[in-house]
């Protein structure tokens, strides 16, 4: 065991912590003033719901023995075998349950996530029902296919922070999420504005600066990778953050501030498979190909007429898809010797990996979310009645008021 | 006795209320109002769609003022909130009853 990085991650686990309701405000500003707490609810209770998913069975079912490469064994459930000391084979620099609760962190942003697409109508008892299950049957799998030992891993993919595992799977379940709930009432016919950007603002500011530890910490030791996926990580997301302002000012005549908060965490998104396996050179262009394509990719859902409502699927999805091939063209094993060389590096064949892993990491979590959504709509209904949808989640589902008159 | 209503861009306030106050009128009650006339709304961009925003903030100002004081005070008026373009707003003058001052009890012209 090593103290330094154990220090290291209990730390990093705290900062990835804190993303989630920073993710809380970045999602709340962009509602309407009568879904603000519906929509933070939403993030917050995903931090109680999957800290005991996690620790009763999803860690074990995410890095237990593996089992024909698709799943983890039922070795760890209930915590068992995981303490103070740590495991002979995972992160064996670390004690067990830190390794354990820096991953737990990742598991509950990844639902958080999907919640932008379905805001401000999803029934608050299905979306407990619905993370309970997407973590146990969407996140674990996934996980122990590209962390724990499974065929992705097996195959080469690289994901150094979570791409796949978070941000391409959250966006698969966005985009089956909104075909299965539908759109909100009167969506094309009214305005949805955002009620209070400078929220979202502070949110950006909790993602970006809690993003240090999902991706440095994903070195798990506090070294000189470490460092490096620290500084690729905020140049991305610097770069992004320009090149979405720029896009919109040329293209609508002005820089906004959300454009701002969506670029930089559109850059964030990019970088997290890249952060541990690029260098600094490619992590501008990975930066400059978030901002330009996430810009667009939000502009999806208008031509094909989806509503995803505060755009998970552009963001985390073009961006999670884009980092996740941009980490095949500019991979090298001078940055990673534990990784692999790029497209740019003299491997093609490395682009192809990614490839197969973001068609297979997309294809699962789409088809399962949809699966699972349409199972628990013969349970329950997954959505408000319009009379609630009318008068907001938060009055009609939590009997508050973000703000009083 | 009149009431004149004004709704005019809310920029202009400061200049007319300096513009009433300067020819003696004493109160005025400001209200933050939303609406539409010819200008229509205008358009917001969020993540590079744009949305037609129908109601448009304006500023209503009322006064209450004497019969005689009408004129000049609908000058005034014209001369603080007048930009050309669109938008600039509308005058209402209306006849009103009566005035009481509650503290008082003095009514009519000597209410105001």
């Amino acid at each position: 065991m090593n103290p330094t990085d154990t220090a290291f991650i209990i730390i990093c686990a705290a900062l990835v912590m804190f993303m989630t309701p920073g993710l809380a405000l970045f999602y709340a500003g962009m509602t309407r003033s009568k879904n603000v707490l519906g929509t933070m609810m939403q993030s917050f209770a995903a931090i109680g719901v999957i800290t005991l998913v996690w620790i009763f069975w999803g860690y074990s079912l995410a890095f237990g023995t593996d089992v024909y490469g698709l799943i983890g064994g039922l070795d760890f459930v209930g915590m068992a075998g995981v303490g103070m000391e740590p495991h002979e084979s995972i992160a064996t620099n670390l004690p067990h349950m830190v390794f354990m609760i820096f991953q737990c962190m990742f598991a509950i942003i990844t639902p958080a996530l999907i919640t932008g697409a379905f805001a401000e109508r999803m029934r608050f008892s299905a979306f407990l029902l619905f993370i309970v299950l997407w973590c146990t049957f969407v996140y674990a799998p996934l996980c122990h296919w590209v962390w724990g030992g499974g065929w992705m891993y097996e195959m080469g993919a690289l994901d150094f922070a979570g791409g796949a595992v978070v941000h391409m799977s959250s966006a698969s379940a966005a985009l089956a999420a909104v075909l299965v709930i539908g759109k909100r009432k009167g969506w094309g016919k009214r305005s949805f504005l955002p009620h209070n950007l400078p929220m979202t603002m502070i949110g950006t500011a909790l993602l970006w600066f809690g993003w240090f530890g999902f991706n440095a910490g994903s070195a798990l030791a506090a070294d000189g990778l470490a460092g490096n996926a620290f500084v690729t990580t905020h140049i991305a997301a610097g770069t992004a953050m320009l090149a979405w302002i720029f896009a919109e000012w040329k293209l609508h005549g002005k820089p906004t501030t959300l454009g701002a908060a969506s670029g930089a965490v559109a850059g964030l998104v990019a970088i997290t498979p890249a952060a541990g396996f690029v260098g600094i050179m490619p992590s501008v262009i990975i930066g400059l190909g978030a901002g330009v394509f996430c810009y667009y990719g939000v502009s999806l859902k208008s031509r094909f007429g989806y509503d995803d409502s505060l755009d998970v699927v552009g963001i985390h999805g073009i961006g999670g898809i884009w980092g996740a091939l941009a980490t095949g063209l500019f991979a090298s094993t001078a940055i990673n010797p534990a990784g692999a060389d790029g497209l740019f590096y003299g491997n093609p064949s490395q682009l192809w990996i990614q490839f197969v892993s973001v068609v297979a990491t997309c294809v699962f979590a789409f088809t399962m979310s949809y699966v699972l959504l349409k199972i628990i709509s013969l349970v329950t209904p997954l959505r408000v009645t319009d009379e609630e949808e009318e008068a907001g989640l938060d009055v009609a589902i939590h009997s508050e008021s973000a703000y009083q008159a | 006795m009149k009431r004149v209503e004004i709704i005019t861009r809310p920029y202009k306030l400061d200049e007319i209320k300096e513009a009433l106050t300067g020819i003696g009128i004493q109160g005025m009650t400001v209200t933050d109002v939303r609406g539409f006339g010819r200008q229509r709304g205008h358009k917001e961009v969020y993540r590079g769609a744009e949305y037609q925003v129908d109601f448009v903030s304006k500023v209503k100002i009322e006064v209450v003022i004497d019969e005689d004081l009408l004129d000049q005070t609908l000058e005034v008026i014209q001369t603080a909130a007048k930009t050309g373009k669109i938008g600039d707003g509308k005058i209402f003058i209306s006849t009103i009853d009566n005035a009481i001052r509650i503290r008082t009890g003095e009514s009519g012209g000597s209410a105001l």
